[in-house]
């Protein structure tokens, strides 16, 4: 007897999401279809029965049950052209016909692994969603006798310095009639906005969406003044950009792979302006411990031309392979890339936070050259283009409490503020960016940085539960994570770049609105007693009070 | 907010002129506590001007401790003491303590040729080694120990405190040439007695009002910078170590105090020109821990006596200088000034900006410079 089900065959009910769809609503137009990239839809022929009213002679009311086909739209039940909840189809449809339900019974965790491969996504893990950051508040407020300040009208300065920063009975100061000189060279260092948008490579992310990120970038600088700072991401940039005027807003990353810096080196000549600085990626938050890998199906033939290398795979190591410790890293890397603008650009390290993170930062403070000019830290709340699930879901560090030490260890040695540390990895993960930006900097941070809330801004609709975040397929639904010509023209660079700026401002506003109220104009880094915890543990932790 | 002032004058004068400075200055209910700091001393002091003078209030226990300290540290030589005359009276609101001394020593033989920066550094050796003895038992508070400068501290009616000590009545026993003061209004019941300013180190005086709103930055930074830099019973006790380092330790002239804690904005270190530029930058990056952000008024004196007051960046707490060109004043408000210099001409005086040190030299000389 042949059995009533086959449960081993994949339904929809074993996937993340289901397809919803009334066909009494469907016009059969199509749209839907055409826009999923992932091929999650197809037109089938259901068989319907309906009663037909077949009036005879001596029965005048007699009916029959008859069949038609009804031509519909069906979910694929197939692991390679799963539903992923991107909602396109819901976007596109004209009638309110057709759109995805999450699937809160979904086995595809378990049975997604084809030839036992493991998962592999972009994004934010979705896991530990729970944030410290929403668990601090802003609780020491300015009343009486130290007034809180009118946002609109005082002066605010938010900026903080990128770049090593010499102690006072460091700098080579010498006194004229009172006057203070600086005589001799110091590191450099440049004061920006606390908030940098972080490395999203050309290759990760479409040349249209990094060129709309680039744009917002210009424009926040050059008409509203916010001297926002974007890093490159690995894999190099245009070279227009790099001979452009533009290139002081960029900071060039250099991973474990070094993609693209053969063209920046090849450029420099050329280069009418500095960058904003070289960040060395050691580490990332996302998946730390793991390197960098860009599918082949990325590799479309104008990433090769940027990155200097065939179609394949492309792979960033684990590690810098040639750097055995930290003080190696110091000398080799750090030097030659300090050198290499003729110590005129900071030169700042980017790990992933880490048990061993404050080991490093106490490492890098005691650096006789003075040539680390940032610590960057990157939490495991971080997202990618492309990791493992597991690594997303499991390996990796809060960046909060890490930022926390980093700056306490400092402060110990008298030695705070050195070397500048930011912290990223989850922040915007509310859309609370300025938020999340004040009360890192009140725990020491001297700011932050992100990513994705800036392509979620440009219009990705990945979000941190199971949505989407196939940012590693070269099928990215938006055009924002792909290569593929056809799609990448669903962005429009204008209106994404212009939802950037419209956010930025509002952060600008939304960070003064949160400085005038404990009544500071000057960002207040390590400013602690700003801040109190709903949570006992994470005051306790952080040495904050705890308030309930 | 607590009233603070100093008086510079060519005569030496006598604490009443500053408990009248203060007295009209009290409001509110609190008036929890008073301190004066007295430099380049008159009266009875007058021929120990080069040797170290202990204030301290204590227990009798604490008396023996102290004694016996000094000994051991070679100050075995107590050349004068002065025991304030009190007037207990009844209704009296205030913390007493059983005993308060003003002690003049000889510095030990190992420091009596010794170069100034030893004898200093010994100084406040001793001073925080007696401070830590006295803190174990709870049997004393010292305040100052350093040549021709006197401190006293209580904690209760700064009236009261007058009173008791007979400061009221003015005499010539004790007169100095410097005064600065505080009635201390504090909001704050749990307080202490080094909490009250003018705070003291190393022939730098200080006393401020407001709150200092980078407290937390300014403290966690300090700690590491100087052995002197301890306690932190009062926010505003940071004004004063920022002032010592940038001026004692670093050396660096007086307008740089004030480009650390209120440091210009960026649009207006972008307008000038570029040598100045790079100076406050690195100032600004390497110093951003001892910002302040207000609301404060500062009044400062150095060891030469120079005495200068200065404000947030915001101004956001009141000062007024004046003067009749033998005696100047800054404090608080004006209301004390008239008690104390009616006759001067009101037009001249002065209520520094916010981006302003206006400092009084020992010829009475008003200096403004302005922060640019």
């Amino acid at each position: 007897m042949e059995a009533t089900v086959k449960i081993n065959e994949i339904t929809q009910n074993d996937l993340d999401w289901k397809i919803c769809y009334d066909s009494e609503r469907c016009t059969r137009c199509g749209k839907c279809i055409a826009t999923c990239t992932f091929n999650a839809l197809e037109m089938q022929v259901e068989k319907r029965a309906y009663t037909a009213v077949e009036p005879e002679l001596d029965n005048p009311t007699a009916h029959k049950r008859k069949f038609k086909a009804v031509p519909v739209v069906k979910q694929i039940s197939d692991l390679n052209h799963k539903c992923v909840g991107c909602g396109m189809c819901e976007k596109v449809c004209p009638n309110e016909a057709i759109k995805p339900e999450r699937n809160i019974d979904s086995r595809e965790a378990l049975i997604n692994h084809p030839g036992g491969s493991p998962i592999k996504r972009g994004g934010r893990t979705n896991l530990s969603t729970e944030r410290t950051l929403d668990k601090i508040k802003v609780g020491r407020i300015s009343q009486m006798t130290d007034p809180s300040l009118d946002a609109q009208r005082h002066t605010f300065d938010l900026k903080t310095p990128f770049g090593r920063i010499l102690g006072p009975e460091e700098l080579p100061t010498k006194f004229i009639d009172d006057e203070m000189k600086i005589e001799g060279p110091t590191p450099p260092v440049r004061w920006i906005y606390p908030i940098i948008i972080g490395d999203m490579s050309i290759g990760a992310l479409s040349t249209r969406a990094w060129e709309a990120i680039c744009i917002a970038t210009a424009y926040l600088n050059e008409k509203h003044g916010i001297q926002i700072r974007m890093c490159s991401g690995e894999g190099g940039m245009p070279i227009k950009l790099l001979k452009s005027k533009y290139l002081k807003y960029m900071i060039l990353q250099i991973a474990s792979g070094h993609f693209g810096w053969n063209r920046i080196i090849k450029a420099m000549p050329e280069m009418v302006e500095d960058p904003a600085g070289i960040l060395i990626k050691i580490g990332q938050g996302a998946k730390p411990g793991d390197g960098g890998l860009l599918m082949a199906a990325k590799v479309a033939k104008h990433i090769q031309e940027i990155r200097g290398v065939p179609k394949s795979d492309l792979l960033s190591p684990p590690n810098h392979q040639g750097l055995y410790s930290i003080e190696e890293s110091v000398q080799k890397m750090f030097l030659s890339m300090n050198a290499a603008f003729q110590f005129r650009v900071p030169v700042a390290i980017k790990v992933a936070a880490s048990s061993s993170s404050v080991s490093v930062y106490n490492n890098l403070l005691r650096d006789p050259y003075h040539i680390v000019g940032g610590f960057f830290m990157d939490g495991i709340q971080g997202g990618t283009g492309a990791a493992h699930q597991v690594s997303l879901d499991h390996t990796g560090h809060p960046v909060i409490s890490k930022v926390r030490d980093a700056y306490l260890a400092a402060t110990a040695q008298g030695k705070q503020g050195r070397i500048p540390l930011f912290a990223g990895g989850g922040m915007g993960m509310t859309y609370d960016l300025a938020a999340d930006a004040f009360k890192a900097i009140c725990l020491g941070a001297n700011g932050i940085f992100a990513g994705k809330i800036f392509i979620q801004l440009l219009g990705c609709i990945g979000n941190d539960n199971g949505r989407c975040n196939q940012c590693n397929t070269g099928l990215c639904p938006t055009g924002i994570c792909t290569q593929d010509y056809r799609l990448v023209q669903r962005l429009d660079i204008d209106k994404g770049a212009e939802a950037i700026v419209n956010y930025m401002l509002n952060v600008d506003t939304e960070l003064k609105k949160m400085m005038a109220p404990i009544g500071n104009s000057s960002l207040p880094v390590g400013r602690s007693d700003a801040l109190v915890s709903v949570d006992k543990d994470i005051a306790s932790k952080l040495q904050i009070p705890f308030v309930c | 907010m607590c009233r603070i002032g100093a008086i510079k004058s060519l005569n030496p004068i006598h604490p009443s002129m500053a408990l009248t400075l203060m007295l009209s200055q009290q409001k509110g209910h609190d008036n929890s506590g008073f301190a004066i700091v007295m430099k380049d001393l008159y009266g009875i002091f007058e021929p120990y001007k080069d040797k170290p003078l202990l204030s301290y209030s204590c227990t009798e226990k604490g008396k023996t401790i102290i004694e016996e300290f000094m000994m051991e540290k070679g100050f075995s030589k107590k050349i004068f003491r002065w025991e304030p005359p009190v007037k207990p009276f009844k209704g009296m609101d205030f913390a007493k303590m059983p005993f308060y001394g003003f002690d003049v020593f000889n510095y030990p033989d190992n420091l009596m040729n010794a170069p100034w920066e030893t004898k200093e550094d010994a100084l406040l050796d001793t001073r925080l080694e007696l401070r830590k003895l006295l803190e174990e038992t709870g049997d004393g508070f010292v305040f100052s120990f350093w040549p021709d400068v006197l401190t006293l501290k209580e904690i209760g009616n700064p009236n009261h405190i007058g009173e008791y000590f007979d400061l009221w009545t003015k005499r010539d026993d004790i007169l100095s040439k410097n005064i600065v003061i505080q009635y201390r209004q504090n909001t704050n019941y749990e307080i202490v007695r080094y909490a009250a300013h003018p705070f003291f180190l190393q022939g730098y005086t200080l006393c401020a009002n407001g709150e200092n709103t980078f407290y937390v930055k300014n403290k966690e930074c300090q700690k590491s910078l100087h052995k002197g830099y301890i306690g932190f019973e009062s926010d505003s006790q940071c004004f004063l170590y920022t002032l010592h380092y940038i001026h004692h330790e670093l050396k660096w002239p007086l307008p740089y105090y004030k480009h650390v804690i209120t440091p210009l904005p960026f649009e207006d270190i972008d307008k000038m020109e570029a040598e100045k530029q790079k100076s406050l930058y690195k100032i600004r990056e390497s110093l951003a821990h001892l910002e302040i952000n207000g609301p404060n008024t500062i009044i400062g004196l150095l060891p030469d006596n120079l005495m200068f007051t200065c404000c947030d960046s915001k101004k956001l707490r009141p000062v007024v200088v004046a003067s009749d060109g033998v005696t100047t004043v800054i404090t608080s408000e004006v209301c004390g000034v008239n008690d104390v210099l009616p006759n001067r001409d009101p037009e001249k005086d002065i209520y520094p900006n916010e981006r302003e040190i206006v400092a009084i030299t020992n010829d009475m000389e008003i200096k403004r410079w302005k922060q640019q």
